[in-house]
């Protein structure tokens, strides 16, 4: 019934201003603003209450210590969190293991990404197959066999390549860049071959630039896992001198912080360590974090 | 072996004017791309080497009587069957731990759900500062658990600014070392950090739900909650259906969370989870085979349950 009443008037509207309806979002009411920002405050406070207990000279867990106070502030639990995990090594541990888990992840996952999507050859299909069943399977399984492997049968305990090696290759990545170079249109890749180029030439020609900014988006992902991943290097570095900061600022936080003078602001100046390259980077590249658009491919 | 050494011979850039006997042949037998063997290689090196054969490994330790011997020795492994699995299942911090993921999913599944779908929405609208408050929800994310549990730690012991701020509403024994709370309290942080990753999934899904619909929705006089239930939230279903089946895999996955914020799936083992419990069997108690054949369970659990969301998203669909 609103539908006879309503309709004439809205039917005449669109023929004078077309496409501005159809673009128009809703705004938000000012009640539903100010929950948006009480929820976005409940996510920041933590992050915020971080680097201001990580400046407390004494420990303040009452009401009033959520607001820096001039005469509590220091830079001295910064300084007993360095010296106790030294911080320098701690972080270049942690940027080789991401480092190495990200040129792998997106050297080799491009490559297989590409060839399933593009490529014809015998075997496609069975490829295929086993990334969807390793989709599905999680780490943990294989938690102690790679134990077992990786420290007792390879040696690779306290080793680099220990640590980068389980998350070398990750399926989730060879299935979203394929997912990217599914997109493209394969006459681009027929026109080009046609023209002499080379597989290699096309892939690094033409696919690759085609895919930068979902390339970006996938990398970014990819960086916080290896960087913030606790369980597998802790169980293979048993050396401080090889451990990520994560794994050093675990261990720490478990035995040593009960003898630090303010053990809680240590924790947190390390946690803040921890934590302020990857919030830079999503500030910084904040445009490119977005869901890889897989639901279209997905279908085909 | 012998594929690959043929995949030399007929290079695909080799000019077209010739097609030889043997390129041809090499394209019925490869395909007509056969470089993607070259290009697909590693990965499936890799995953044999760090897949295939550590999954046979696992399901072979949790059948055999396996454990951890000094370098070099050489000792006798005997076959016992189902022996492990019948320790696993007999175990009762086994299911405790598999009480705790219920919790644990009870809590997640519901509250992710709804506020991420809520947030994504108003975030979807015409809103100022529209990239702060995307950065706003996404940083949990982004940051090392390591890091953020330190600060849960600090706000939530026994004299942390939550107690303070409720007074004397605060749970006794405090949050993280009272058995009630525990489980609860893993749930919510674990929520509260994942959030950002489930509000970008819903995000992407809004952006492909046809905006005729809400126009349609608009005339007939639907009211925002109208809009919400009608149009939103079956157009982001197969979100949903992914936010459940991920929730499920992290609710099995647990580890850092009770190892850090309840100190080692205390108290009493009321937060203990399967994989924290694998490794404190397998690695720190060296009882690998049992620690496998949890691992086995475990795996062969989340694919039953992954398997049922589908097929239910299926049926109704």
């Amino acid at each position: 019934m609103t539908i006879t009443e309503e309709a004439p008037p809205r039917l005449v509207e669109p023929a004078v201003d077309a496409p501005v309806p159809r673009r128009r979002r809703r705004r938000l009411s000012w009640p539903q603003l100010i929950l948006l920002i009480i929820a976005a405050m409940v996510f920041l406070f933590p992050f915020y209450y971080m680097i201001v207990g990580s400046l407390q000279k004494k420990q303040n867990t009452s009401l009033s210590g959520a607001l820096p106070q001039p005469h509590n502030l220091t830079l001295h639990n910064y300084s007993q969190i360095n010296a106790a995990l030294k911080l320098g090594k701690a972080l270049l541990n942690s940027g080789i293991f991401t480092g190495g888990v990200l040129l792998c992840t997106v050297v080799f996952g491009v490559l297989a990404g590409y060839a399933l999507a593009q490529l014809h050859f015998r075997g496609r299909a069975l490829l295929f197959a086993v990334m969807l069943v390793l989709l599905m399977v999680p780490f943990q399984l294989l938690m102690i066999p790679l134990y077992v492997l990786v420290v007792r049968n390879y040696g690779l305990g306290d080793s680099y390549l220990g640590m980068i090696a389980p998350f070398a290759i990750n399926s989730t990545a060879v299935f979203i860049f394929r997912q990217f170079f599914m997109q493209l249109p394969p006459e681009l890749f027929d026109a080009a071959r046609i023209d002499g180029a080379s597989e290699r030439q096309i892939l690094t020609g033409i696919a690759i630039p085609l895919v930068r900014p979902a390339l970006i988006t996938a990398m970014l992902l990819t960086f916080i896992g290896p960087w913030n991943e606790f369980l597998w290097p802790f169980l293979i570095t048993k050396k401080q001198s090889l451990q990520p900061l994560a794994v050093a600022l675990a261990n720490y936080m478990s035995t040593v912080s009960s003898t630090a003078t303010n053990p809680f602001g240590a924790v947190l100046a390390g946690a803040f360590v921890l934590a302020f390259p990857a919030v830079l980077l999503i500030i910084a590249f904040g445009r490119y974090f977005v869901s890889p658009d897989i639901g279209s491919a997905v279908k085909g | 072996m012998t594929t690959l050494t043929t995949t030399t011979a007929v290079r695909p850039e080799a000019p077209d004017a010739h097609i030889s006997k043997v390129r041809r042949v090499g394209r019925a037998v490869l395909g007509r791309q056969p470089i993607g063997l070259l290009f697909g290689a590693p990965y499936l090196i890799f995953v044999v080497v760090l897949f295939a054969y550590p999954l046979i490994l696992a399901v072979w330790i949790s059948f055999h009587n396996y454990f951890f011997t000094a370098p070099g020795v050489a000792v006798a492994r005997p076959w016992v069957g189902f022996a492990n699995y019948w320790a696993v299942l007999q175990d009762a911090e086994v299911r405790q731990s598999f009480i705790n993921v219920g919790v644990f999913l009870l809590i997640n599944v519901p509250l992710t759900v709804i506020l991420s779908l809520l947030v994504a929405t108003a975030l979807n609208a015409v809103i100022p500062f529209k990239t702060f408050f995307r950065t706003a929800f996404y940083v949990p994310y982004v940051t090392a658990s390591v890091a953020m549990i330190g600060v849960w730690l600090f706000m939530f012991s026994s004299g942390g600014i939550v107690n303070h701020a409720l007074g004397s509403l605060a749970p006794v024994p405090s949050w993280l070392v009272n058995e009630t709370w525990a489980m609860p309290s893993v749930a919510i942080y674990v929520t509260w950090k994942s959030m950002g990753f489930y509000i970008l999934l819903y995000l992407a899904a809004l952006q492909n739900v046809p905006k005729e619909l809400y126009e349609a929705a608009e005339i007939d006089g639907a009211s925002w909650w109208h809009r919400f239930r009608s149009v939103t939230i079956p157009g982001v279903r197969t979100v949903t259906t992914l936010v459940l089946l991920l929730a499920i895999i992290t609710g099995a996955n647990l580890f850092t969370e009770p190892y850090l914020l309840t100190g080692g799936g205390g108290p009493n083992g009321k937060s203990v989870s399967p994989v924290l419990l694998i490794y404190q069997t397998g690695i720190e108690q060296n009882r690998p085979a049992f620690a496998s054949a949890l691992g086995v369970i475990l795996t062969l659990g989340v694919l039953a349950v992954a398997g049922v969301v589908q097929f239910v998203q299926r049926r109704t669909a």
